[in-house]
């Protein structure tokens, strides 16, 4: 079977983000990049059923800037097969990232499309959802155990949601986002990284797609939000209570 | 027109806080556009919810039948773009619940709309705010054209109460599509807690690494929570090292939350972390780590071995309320 995994180059978690001045955008300067790390789980999550299922391809996509061939490159040293890259200087929205996904499986035709559930940079939670409408296949978000049947044609797909664990049972192809416990991402190998400078990335320009990619969500400014300042140490369990109950009145 | 829907989640027979955030949401966008603020309630046998639904002032569109008996991404899609079309809806509204974030922007693709994730603050018809970069940035965002779809994040906005007016309840039949109905529901492996709702709690206990492993939060976490009747999290870390499930997390990809009085026990304070829980009212950490990043933000942090601190905390508490 085919898998089609989205990578997406995002600001190392740790990172502190500043705001330029004129709340256009983040500062990009000692921004440590790296993949989006659910993306990453999304990655494993293919290259464990490449494992079990002979025959298996795991093609990455990234969407974004030339840079992001960095981020498919460490993907492809985990174990994926080959990369597409869709080169945009603009910063897509989550509705024209999933029409690029999507133009792509049109002729790629992968059987199922792994995805982390969202980018932590615009924490938007929306690309597999999006894509899964136009494709007009069933979705699984949030997935912490993906088991696929034996002849590959469904999966059973169990969800973090609210107040517990929810099973779905879908017909393949379909989108899976994955979330946290879905699995624990595999470090690159050397070996890996050897072998990954030799596979195939493909560059397309997002021009060459001939998709709308209009805009209808702009971004008018950033801005920092209000910070929060520390209060006070206390000194004993016995007053912490104390204020607690007559300072702040929440007990 | 600006007509607003808001798309009504029910749990066991009943709207949870965010269902009622989420109309209150739906009213203010929909008196800021001028237009009228809809909401839709799927399901089986929904009669009684769709008419205590109408008791907080807004027209109710339900649609009862048996491929809505349990939540289902395509199923739903399909009846909520249906009731957008058929209402001339400006504005697509749900809450940010796991439900919301699944639902939201296949709706989205199918009606060509523009999108506002977990939005903060509706400012005007078109325009919200809402957090990037795990909450360390605030953006104006503007949907332009329409329809849009907004989630709201449920710790932004009050719930609504009940209105002397009494909307009107309207049942609609939508045929499913065979297209459609292709994700079937197995099961829901509820967790079972006595326990407040993490999200509606008026008073979280979080744990962190700190307390190093999963009998740990047994031991020492649950009893404090149980003597303050406060809802039980946990930080990623936490979760990540398997001390927990997921569905305590708290932080920027978990649930975000805002009680009257957050405790944050033996938890670093990951930047991730505070996105989950920096609008909560009074914030106490707990932390042996005098240097911990929680203790920049909290407003009463006690340095201190939790293993000794939390069991004594246990304690004071059910003294002060017996007393």
């Amino acid at each position: 079977m085919k898998i089609f995994v989205t990578v997406k180059r995002v600001p190392d978690p740790e990172t502190v983000i500043k705001i330029a001045s004129d709340g256009s955008n983040i500062v990009p300067d000692n921004v440590k990049w790296v993949i989006n790390p659910f993306d990453e789980i999304a990655i494993e999550e293919a290259l464990r059923v490449k494992e079990k299922v002979t025959g298996t391809e795991v093609v990455l996509v990234s969407i974004g800037l030339k840079a992001a061939q960095e981020q498919l490159r460490t993907g492809l040293a985990m174990g994926a097969d080959r990369a597409i890259l869709v080169l945009s200087e603009e910063a897509l929205e989550p509705l024209a990232v999933a029409r690029v996904v999507h133009k792509l499986a049109e002729t790629e035709k992968p059987d199922l499309i792994i995805m982390g559930k969202q980018a932590i940079d615009d924490d938007s939670n929306c690309v597999g959802q999006m894509l899964a409408e136009l494709r007009q296949w069933p979705q699984a978000t949030f997935a912490s155990k993906l088991e696929l049947a034996a002849d590959q044609k469904s999966a059973r797909v169990t969800r973090e949601v609210d107040g517990g664990l929810e099973t779905l049972a879908i017909p393949l192809p379909a989108v899976v986002t994955a979330d946290l416990r879905l699995n624990e991402p595999r470090y690159a190998s050397l070996p890996g990284i050897m072998k990954a400078r030799k596979k195939e990335m493909k560059e397309i320009p997002v021009a060459d797609l001939g998709i709308d990619v209009t805009p209808r969500l702009k971004i008018l400014k950033l801005e920092t939000p209000p910070k929060r300042t520390g209060g006070r140490k206390v000194r004993s369990v016995q007053e912490l209570v104390q204020v607690l109950h007559s300072e702040a009145k929440v007990i | 027109m600006g007509n607003v829907l808001v798309v009504a989640e029910h749990l066991h027979g009943k709207f949870p806080k965010t269902t009622l955030v989420s109309v209150a949401a739906g009213k203010q966008a929909a008196s800021l556009a001028g237009g009228k603020c809809i909401a839709a309630v799927l399901g089986q046998g929904i009669d009684a919810l769709a008419s205590e639904l109408a008791e907080y002032g807004v027209d109710v569109v339900a649609v009862d039948g048996a491929p809505f008996a349990h939540y289902l991404a395509d199923a739903y899609t399909a009846a909520i773009a249906e009731i957008a079309r058929q209402k001339d809806v400006e504005t697509v509204i749900a809450a940010a619940t796991a439900v919301g974030k699944d639902l939201l922007p296949r709706v989205a693709a199918r009606l060509g709309a523009g999108m506002a994730s977990d939005v903060t603050a509706i400012v005007d018809a078109k325009t919200f705010k809402r957090p990037m970069y795990a909450g360390n940035a605030i953006a104006t965002v503007e949907l332009q054209g329409t329809p849009r779809v907004v989630s709201v994040r449920v710790t932004a906005f009050d719930a609504a109460a009940k209105d002397t007016q009494k909307g009107a309840v309207e049942k609609l039949a939508i045929a499913p599509d065979p297209a459609h109905n292709r994700m079937q529901f197995v099961d829901f492996a509820e967790t079972k807690s006595d326990r407040p709702v993490l999200t509606e709690a008026r008073i979280v206990c979080s744990g962190g690494r700190g307390l190093k492993n999963g009998e740990n939060f047994k031991i020492y976490l649950e009893p404090l929570c149980d003597a303050l009747g406060a809802a039980m999290g946990a930080s990623r870390a936490a979760v990540d090292a398997g001390f927990v499930p997921n569905d305590l997390q708290v932080g920027q990809t978990g649930k975000v939350v805002a009680p009257q009085l957050y405790i944050a026990v033996g938890i670093s304070g990951a930047i991730q972390h505070l996105a989950g829980m920096k609008d909560s009212k009074v914030i106490v950490a707990i932390n042996k780590d005098e240097e911990a990043p929680i203790f920049q933000i909290a407003d009463y942090g006690l340095v201190a071995d939790l293993f000794k601190a939390v069991p004594e905390l246990t304690e004071e508490v059910k003294k002060l309320k017996s007393a």
